[in-house]
């Protein structure tokens, strides 16, 4: 356990308080956007999408289809706030402002460095996640006090994107090769995640295996999605706690392990 | 100013990049407290390795290496807490301020905050950048960059401050400034380890120098002693014709006589020796000067261009 997990110290959050202090000088340029995203997916798809079909066709789910999509919409604000911020942002960070080279010439170590940006990326996570939480809220869409706990799920689930965007900035020669886990990996996981419908509506067992066991973002999904309603364990019909468990744990296991082998994918990069 | 107290020691000191390529080879190497050392040599000879394993950035894949007492190997953080970095490449952070950058910066070595904006407006006082304190780092000339580079370097007021190529593109002014500082730091008591190419550089400010060459240290020694050992006293140059070649080597017998391209250049011991030559040729354009570093880098490496 020693060997397996980085060793970490206080000064990763001179690390993350770097990031923070950046992020807080361009407040409006990162506030008002991820403010606007939200509302227009809930007038476009819960208000318009929604209104075609009614209210009461969605398997397993009780309410109506702008409630289902509000905890989707947290969750890919979760997703795509921290992996961004660990691909693109922390590439420019590392090749071209060669910021971490710097850092690393005072006391703070190479992985401190890199935990330090994974725990920023799930703090982004957590920001826009909350102002999307807020948003929904202010729609009357909340229907459980279990809801105050999706804060905690937007920080663990942006340290899973966060991790898993930083082991592809561990292999990226050139900051286009992002196109590829962009493409082929998160957008698909931002539209087949049970995010804009119940994946049970598409009857195929292939596309339910995908999805539970490589995309992540459907356990998030699932776990804001029970939080929000009080029904926890509302995805694909598995209606039931042991399932949001299950969730849970697959979440926590996950972004430990993607957290470890981010760090050292990095330093194997960074130090020669 | 330099005492006798080892402060840097290397032993049998190796770097191999991707198993294949050998960076520094095997190299011995003492730093004694308070002296400025200059690592000179060509591009690729490994001056910017040995510097980067000093502050532990870089692993080191053989031998020993030693900072005041504490292995590389496992005292790292240690080491770093007592070294002032200024790397060759600018890696300040463009998303601060000019003063927002020596702050952040002196956070990172456990500074408290008032302690750090002193320390930060007094570094400005004395790179000259106040007027900039608040300006974007987009908005410093080359000149400035390095400044601020080497006064971020003092924030955490290092024992031992790592100068990799300090002037590399910088005008005859900004050179000037930035050896000037140098100059006060060591008188300051600062042990100060320097790569440059620039033989001037070296000749100025350097109590010795290593010169390395692919990767091992082919000369140490203090600059005018080399000079005087390798190149001698005088240079005579000329265009090159075979004659007066000829000639030269008749008539100075015990000079080197290297030719090079269309030049000619002649290397004696002696000081005044070439007086004669002048007088015995005053139609050709015959130059005397005092030999330099240059003289004795280029007979040490010899003239083969390196990338």
């Amino acid at each position: 356990m020693i060997s397996f997990f980085p060793k970490l110290t206080y000064r990763v959050w001179l690390v993350w308080r770097r990031n923070l202090e950046v992020f807080t000088k361009t407040i409006f340029v990162n506030f008002l956007p991820s403010l606007m995203e939200p509302i227009l997916y809930l007038a476009a798809f819960g208000f318009g999408l929604g209104a075609l079909f009614g209210a009461s066709n969605i398997p397993g789910y009780s309410g109506g289809y702008v409630q289902f999509i509000g905890p989707g919409l947290i969750a890919i604000a979760v997703m795509y706030g921290s992996f961004f911020e660990c691909t693109y942002a922390s590439f420019v960070r590392m090749y071209f402002q060669k910021t971490f080279d710097a850092i690393i010439a005072t006391p703070v170590s190479v992985e401190e460095v890199i935990a330090g940006e994974l725990l920023w990326g799930a703090t982004r996570a957590t920001i826009n996640g909350t102002i999307v939480l807020a948003v929904v809220a202010a729609f009357g869409l909340v229907n459980s006090p279990f809801a105050l706990l999706i804060p905690v799920v937007c920080f663990f689930g942006g340290l899973l994107f966060a991790s898993l965007a930083m082991c592809f900035t561990a292999k990226a020669k050139t900051i286009d090769f992002f196109n590829f886990p962009t493409f082929l990996f998160i957008t698909p996981m931002f539209l087949l995640s049970g995010t804009f419908f119940p994946l049970s509506v598409i009857k195929s067992s292939a596309l339910e295996a995908v999805a539970l066991g490589v995309f992540p973002l459907t356990h998030v999904v699932h776990m804001t999605r029970g939080l929000m309603s009080g029904e926890i364990g509302s995805l694909l019909g598995l209606d039931s706690t042991a399932m949001w468990l299950l969730a849970l744990v697959w979440v926590a296991g996950v972004t430990l392990a993607l957290f470890v082998l981010a760090i050292k994918l990095m330093k194997k990069k960074l130090i020669k | 100013m330099s005492s006798s107290e080892v402060l840097i020691k290397a032993r049998s000191l190796s770097k191999l990049y991707n198993h294949n390529v050998l960076a520094v080879d095997n190299i011995d190497f003492d730093v004694y407290r308070g002296e400025c050392v200059g690592f000179l040599g060509p591009n690729g000879a490994g001056k910017t390795t040995a510097v980067r394993m000093i502050y532990c950035f870089l692993p080191i894949t053989g031998g020993e290496l030693t900072v005041a007492g504490l292995d590389v190997k496992t005292q790292e953080r240690k080491i770093k807490c007592f070294i002032g970095v200024s790397p060759q490449e600018d890696n300040l952070d463009p998303d601060f301020t000019v003063i927002k950058n020596l702050e952040v910066y002196a956070r990172y070595f456990d500074v408290s905050k008032e302690e750090a904006r002193k320390r930060a407006h007094e570094l400005l006082k004395f790179f000259a950048l106040e007027e900039k304190k608040d300006a974007s780092i987009y908005e410093l000339s080359g000149g400035m960059k390095r400044r601020l580079i080497m006064a971020r370097a003092l924030v955490n007021q290092p024992r031992i401050l790592l100068l990799d190529e300090p002037t590399t593109g910088l005008d005859p002014q900004g050179r000037h400034i930035v050896w000037d500082k140098i100059r006060t730091l060591r008188k300051q008591g600062v042990t100060i380890i320097l790569t440059t190419h620039y033989m001037d550089e070296a000749e100025a400010l350097c109590d010795r120098v290593f010169i390395v060459d692919n990767g091992k240290i082919i000369q140490t020694g203090v600059p005018h002693e080399l000079i005087k050992q390798y190149a001698g006293e005088d240079v005579l140059e000329v265009e090159y014709d075979k004659m007066m070649v000829r000639l030269l080597k008749r008539e100075l017998p015990d000079a080197e006589v290297e030719v090079f391209g269309d030049q000619v250049r002649v290397f004696d011991k002696k000081h005044g020796v070439f007086r004669q030559i002048i007088k015995q040729f005053p139609d050709k354009n015959i130059t005397i000067r005092n030999a330099n570093l240059e003289d004795v880098f280029l007979r040490l490496t010899g003239r083969k261009l390196r990338e």
